[in-house]
């Protein structure tokens, strides 16, 4: 069986993604720092998309920058790389509303618990980023869709 | 590198051409298109076409002219319906027509005091970001689904490797 997901607004500029895995925390550690790994499963197959690189110099003050399909980019630096059990790195494409994402491994058991943090400048940072806004755009975007659609039809 | 920008600000600006709602428009018109997880959603919400009755009361609710621009209104102050009537040059029945579909869609809320029926933006922002937090969950889900996989070979490759030095 999955394990679960969960995802947790913790404050107006903070999302909180927890998850627990069936490996040392070791090997989670690896799997979200050499980028051929990372490849594998940072983009779930049924978004569609494709990575075309993904350069990943994970230490303190390495860069990071992912490139996808259709040139959009992603990139940062790691503030803080703690083998096994942290990494901290920011997300710069974003500008002034750039966020700080740290992921830290525990160990328990035999298994690892994940807790994925992402801190925002401020609560506007985050709604830009989607938060309440984004099932707008989406509802909006559905929206002009149906419209097209009755405007066809018309 | 956990965003996916692009494609969020692309279907802002074109969200934002049919509705010149302030509500929407601020959030749109805030987009650096950069940040995280969301955006991912917009591209995923795009492929992953599913249904939703409650999506369908506001659809109809913000097909009308004279709806979207009370909700405009609503998002800058409350208003009793005489107000909005007045203000779209309508009859007080028209507009508590208007109104109700709006409050149906959960758009709108209305209060009565005394004589005054006042109308304000409804409940709905919290069950928008719900529903982000519930997109945002299956994204990482899909994504942890897949780390799943990678980690299952990894054990094994490095069981296989442990049995190799063994021998």
């Amino acid at each position: 069986m999955k394990n679960t997901t969960t995802v947790e607004k913790k404050s107006d500029r903070e999302v909180v993604v927890t998850r627990t895995f069936d490996a040392p925390a070791r090997i989670v550690f690896e799997a979200w720092t050499k980028p051929e790994l990372m490849k594998r499963w940072w983009v779930p197959k049924s978004m569609g998309m494709t990575l075309v690189s993904c350069e990943m110099d994970v230490r303190v003050g390495g860069t990071y920058r992912l490139v996808f399909g259709g040139g959009f980019e992603f990139f940062g630096r790691y503030t803080e790389v703690v083998p096994n059990s942290r990494i901290v790195w920011t997300n710069e494409e974003g500008g002034e509303n750039s966020s700080i994402t740290t992921v830290t491994f525990e160990e328990k058991a035999g298994k690892t618990l994940l807790v994925m943090a992402e801190l925002y400048p401020s609560k506007e940072a985050l709604d830009a980023a989607g938060g309440a806004a984004d099932a707008t755009h989406e509802t909006f975007a559905q929206l002009d869709e149906l419209l097209v659609e009755l405007g066809a039809h018309a | 590198m956990n965003s996916f920008v692009s494609f969020q600000v692309e279907a802002g600006i074109r969200a934002g051409s049919n509705l010149p709602s302030c509500r929407f428009g601020k959030a749109i018109s805030s987009h650096r298109a950069s940040c995280a997880l969301p955006s991912y959603w917009h591209i995923l919400n795009r492929m992953v076409h599913y249904t939703n009755t409650r999506l369908d009361a506001s659809f109809a609710a913000l097909s009308d002219v004279t709806r979207r621009g009370v909700l405009e209104q609503l998002v800058r102050a409350e208003a009793s319906i005489t107000d909005l009537a007045a203000k779209f040059d309508m009859t007080l029945t028209g507009m508590k027509k208007h109104v109700d579909v709006l409050e149906y869609a959960g758009l709108v809320t209305t209060e009565k005091i005394g004589r005054v029926r006042t109308c304000k933006i409804g409940p709905r922002r919290l069950e928008e970001e719900m529903a982000w937090i519930e997109k945002c969950r299956q994204l990482w889900a899909a994504r942890f689904d897949e780390l799943d996989a990678v980690l299952e070979e990894m054990k094994r490759q490095e069981k296989l490797e442990r049995r190799k030095k063994r021998k």
